[in-house]
């Protein structure tokens, strides 16, 4: 089996025998998000999530951005880099890619991996770096106090934009996925079973794993995914994406249209049609199609892991390189390479 | 027929020719042949930033300027004593820069009526009298070259393309260079193509005896070795110089090197070069934009590695941000600069040393950087290390300001014993019974613990954000604030850096000429110019710019007259002014060119004379 898909994501990085629990991953820091804000339960879902991977806690290296989720490495006692804004995704794979034995996670938001740092995220994701990366999409700017964001609907009121906003939003998933990323995922901060199973999944992948993760600023943007949280609708709108499953929810399901793209269709309609998914596949374009299913917003929302495929991870083949050219001629030798050239002698 | 042969104690040569014509690699090989023969040399490429541009235009002429001596030389030559003009465009492109009298090996078969007219000749320069000033020598070399390959099965335009190979051939033979390296070149260099590399050295052969045989050419010259301290030697050019030092860096310092980096001229070629040493446990990464190329090369450093990136003045500008960051977070950095024309794109092969101020301050918030200029090619390899040295020592990112004269320039270069290289190396923060404080300073160097992801025990986080010193925790106290701002200037003002030496042979000069950076050649040989002549004049170059020697405000104090020429409007003039209140003497051209020797010996003249 492959690299990517028996949990080999860690496999370079130093155990520990030592039993660990939540506390052993909560810093001193006080922790100074608003009160109610989505990212304390993404928090706590994280740390008590990180015992798990029986990693030692030094081989892990939490960096983000600028921006209020980007507070997080604080509030976790591991090794942490609060960067730049955007940047986060550059730093991680210089020591990603220099640090097979880390477990390097990155964390950030919609505005610090969409807009800004957009750039890195998409060159992160093609090169597939051993990272972890948790985008806590708000579909808001929170710390600059709320300005819309390159994930806010179109029309979005905000400081900014008093008429409303003219341009048209990203869907992280499909941009991750045009991307080629080797595994991409969405979660929400209210279900920690379901953001900790995705978090299983992407450390076990080795390569830059996606998570989305909706995230709630009951500041600036409250209740963005009340839809999915609602006891009364939630069942029916949200569409649980489990690799060798029939995607559907409770009363809808996913079917191949006539031309050739997917249709939400009442689940009784649907019989033996509805489609089963395939995370490996490795044809991006169904996955790209599920996430495409919640345009223009909610009316159904697939969470999971829409793909989830082997490709070789940059850091492996970096240090393969590195030894081929020893095997090919040995280690580097100082002298031998400033004598390489045309020389000669004098006296 | 015997020939006469003239001693010379040294000649300019300049190849120019349409940037397809091959005119790198023909200085590049007349370097290589001189080199083995064992003279003294200096080198200025000039090309294009065009890969191509149209064919036979001014804007597509590529030369390759060589001086070589029978004794120590520190400039590429102010002006050629022979051109070689592969077309007419070269011609009209040079020809300003050639003294009265110099030689013209022009390239006939190219002064086509359209040639001619491509670059506003309405006469062939080479049939009306202008050019009677010089020696003009007309050599059909296209149709010599067409000649000379006629047995090889070749088509036509294949056997003129070998015709910068039959010049090199003329011009080893009336200079009396070695032919075996030249040849074995060729050989080696196309050794999947053997008609091609027989057919190119067939053509360098004719060459060579097309110099032996015809009249046009009655004198050949020759040029003695030169007397350079014993050693082994080799060419180089500052940008290869420079990935050795960086090299060098990383076996000295014990730490693997981590190069991130965006293409971008003229430094491109450091990134080439360490790409191919991964022996050395050297990982190059071509980053998508500069800001990810520092980006990666820091979070490089924060996993003990010796963080490099590469670039030149564009791509310093967008690093900014990423280079505050490594000036808060105290971790080693270094930040190679080749400078090159701007503002903006600028010229992007031409030189300049315009970036010193934007190193110096180019940043938000009170963010010292150390500063070290190389001051020749091979100079970049000890610069690199130097800047190494600093880095990893301080706990800093340092600035190692290189430019496009030095980087793609090459002189001998006399190699180092591995054995005499500094021990730079640095030891990383292991835990300790006390709990570990990531910002707690060394009380000599001010500088914090390196403490690398894996080491139990110092788990700690680090970011933009101001930190309190000692636990490094987030702070917005003031007076906190204010001692890190302080701390951090103090820490890069007492970076352990060499004195300032004069060179003042009898001690009784009183004008001082200063520089730094890559204007040490020019304004030494302007020096020893002044000095034949009887003229008294010190010099003085700084290689380390941020921070000075200690002793540079007392250096400047002791002259009547301080000198400066610098390739920008005068912004190291502008620093020293305002720290050590002296009246400095600006000299600034910025003509994407190199001083030459001549015209700095006249500055420095007037300033003598005007004592
Ligand atoms: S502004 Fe919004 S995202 Fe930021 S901490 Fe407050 S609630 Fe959370």
């Amino acid at each position: 089996m492959s690299d990517t898909l028996n949990g080999k994501g860690l496999a370079l990085v130093p155990k520990t025998d030592a039993k660990q629990t939540l506390k052993d991953f909560k810093s001193d820091q006080e922790v100074r998000w608003c009160p109610g804000c989505g990212d304390y339960a993404i928090l706590a879902a994280v740390q008590s999530f990180l015992p798990e991977l029986g990693l030692r806690r030094e081989n892990i290296v939490f960096v983000s951005g600028i921006g209020c989720s980007s507070r997080f490495p604080y509030y976790l006692d591991t090794y942490g880099f609060h960067s730049i804004h955007g940047r986060a995704p550059a730093i991680a794979t210089g020591l990603a890619s220099s640090r097979p034995d880390l477990s390097v996670w990155v964390i950030t938001g919609d505005g610090d991996a969409l807009s800004i740092g957009g750039n890195h995220l998409i060159h992160a994701l093609r090169r597939n770096v051993n990272l972890n990366i948790l985008l806590f999409n708000n579909r808001i700017y929170g710390l600059t106090k709320g300005q819309y964001s390159p994930t806010s609907e179109i029309g979005k009121i905000t400081k900014s934009t008093p008429m409303g906003s003219l341009d048209k939003p990203f869907n992280p998933i499909s941009l991750a996925l045009g991307a080629e990323a080797s595994f991409v995922a969405r979660t929400i901060d209210s279900d920690r079973k379901h953001l900790q199973s995705v978090l299983r999944e992407a450390t076990a992948h080795r390569g830059t794993s996606l998570v989305e993760i909706y995230q709630n600023c009951n500041i600036f943007n409250d209740n963005a995914f009340e839809q999915l949280k609602d006891p009364e609708i939630r069942d029916d709108i949200t569409l649980r994406l489990e690799h060798g499953q029939p995607i559907a929810s409770a009363s809808k399901a996913v079917v191949r249209a006539a031309n050739g793209g997917l249709d939400v269709v009442p689940l009784a309609e649907a019989g033996d049609r509805v489609l089963v998914h395939d995370a490996h596949n490795p044809d991006p374009s169904v996955a790209f199609a599920l996430s495409r299913l919640d345009e223009p917003a909610f009316e159904h929302v697939p969470i999971g892991i829409f793909r989830q495929v082997e490709r070789p991870a940059y850091d492996t083949l970096m240090a393969e390189q590195l030894e081929e050219a020893v095997a090919q001629k040995g280690p580097g030798d100082l002298s031998d390479l400033l004598m390489g050239g045309d020389t000669w002698r004098i006296g | 027929m015997t020939k006469q042969v003239q001693q010379l104690d040294r000649v300019v040569i300049r190849f120019a020719g349409d940037s397809g014509d091959g005119m790198q690699l023909t200085g590049d090989r007349f370097t290589a042949g001189t080199a083995e023969f064992g003279n003294d040399l200096s080198t200025l490429p000039n090309f294009p930033a065009e890969i191509r541009a149209p064919a036979g235009t001014l804007p597509g002429v590529s030369s390759f300027q060589l001086h070589f001596a029978d004794h120590d030389i520190l400039t590429p030559g102010d002006s050629p004593n022979v051109l070689v003009a592969m077309n007419p465009a070269a011609l009209k492109a040079n020809l300003g820069d050639l003294p009265k009298g110099a030689d013209i090996i022009a390239n006939t078969d190219e002064f086509t009526k359209r040639n001619l007219q491509k670059v506003g000749y309405d006469a062939n320069p080479l049939e009306d009298d202008s050019l009677r000033e010089w020696r003009v020598h007309a050599v059909p070399l296209t149709s010599l070259t067409v000649t000379a390959l006629e047995g090889f099965d070749l088509s036509k335009k294949d056997a003129e393309r070998s015709k910068n190979m039959f010049a090199l051939g003329l011009l080893s033979w009336l200079y009396h260079r070695p032919t075996e390296h030249t040849i074995s070149f060729l050989e080696q260099k196309f050794a999947k193509k053997p008609e091609i590399a027989k057919a190119n050295i067939a053509a360098f052969q004719a060459g060579w005896n097309y110099g032996e045989t015809t009249e046009s050419f009655s004198v050949s010259y020759e040029v003695k070795p030169a007397q350079l301290a014993p050693g082994v030697y080799r060419n180089i050019s500052g940008n290869q110089a420079l990935a050795y030092g960086l090299i060098a860096a990383s076996v000295q310092s014990k730490l693997p090197l981590f190069l991130g980096s965006y293409p971008i001229t003229p430094a491109s070629d450091i990134l080439h070069e360490l790409s191919r040493h991964k022996r050395f446990g050297i990982r190059t990464f071509q980053a998508e934009d500069e800001i990810a190329g520092v980006g990666a090369a820091l979070g490089a450093a924060f996993g003990g590695a010796l963080g490099v990136t590469t670039t030149s003045g564009p791509g310093v500008a967008l690093k900014a941000e990423t280079i505050g960051l490594a000036v808060m977070t105290e971790l080693p950095l270094i930040l190679v600069d080749v400078q090159r024309a701007g503002p903006s794109t600028g010229m992007p092969t031409k030189t300049e040393q315009t970036d010193l101020l934007m190193a110096m301050f180019g940043r938000n918030g009170e963010s010292p950087v150390p500063i070290v200029a190389p001051s020749t090619p091979s100079d970049c390899f000890d610069a690199a290390i130097e800047a190494a040295r600093i880095a990893v020592k301080y706990r800093t990112p340092v600035y190692l300001l290189s430019d496009g004269y030095l980087a793609n320039g090459s002189e001998p270069w006399r190699l180092p014993e591995v054995s005499d290289l500094p021990d730079i190396s640095t030891e990383f923060a292991v835990k300790t019974d006390e709990e570990f404080q990531p910002y707690v300073r060394d009380p000599e160097t001010l500088s914090r613990p390196w403490a690398i992801p894996g080491t139990a025990g110092l788990e700690h986080r680090i970011g933009g954000i101001e930190k309190a010193n000692g636990s490094g925790n987030i702070s917005y106290d003031p007076n906190n604030h204010d001692l890190m701002v302080r701390l951090r200037q103090s820490k890069i003002d007492g970076i352990d850096v060499p004195a300032l030496e004069v060179d003042d042979p009898e001690g009784d000069a009183r004008v001082l000429v200063l520089g730094w950076g890559s204007t040490y050649g020019p304004i030494a040989a302007a020096v020893r110019r002044i000095r034949k002549s009887g003229g008294k004049v010190a010099q003085a170059h700084l290689r380390h710019l941020n921070p000075l020697p200690a002793n540079t405000g007392e250096v400047l104090k002791s002259y009547d007259k301080v000198l400066l020429p610098e390739i920008n409007l005068g912004q190291l003039a502008l620093l020293l002014r305002a720290k050590f209140l002296v009246d400095i003497i600006s000299y600034n051209r910025v003509r994407g060119l190199p001083f030459k020797a001549e015209e700095l010996a006249g500055v420095i003249q007037d300033v003598i004379d005007s004592e």
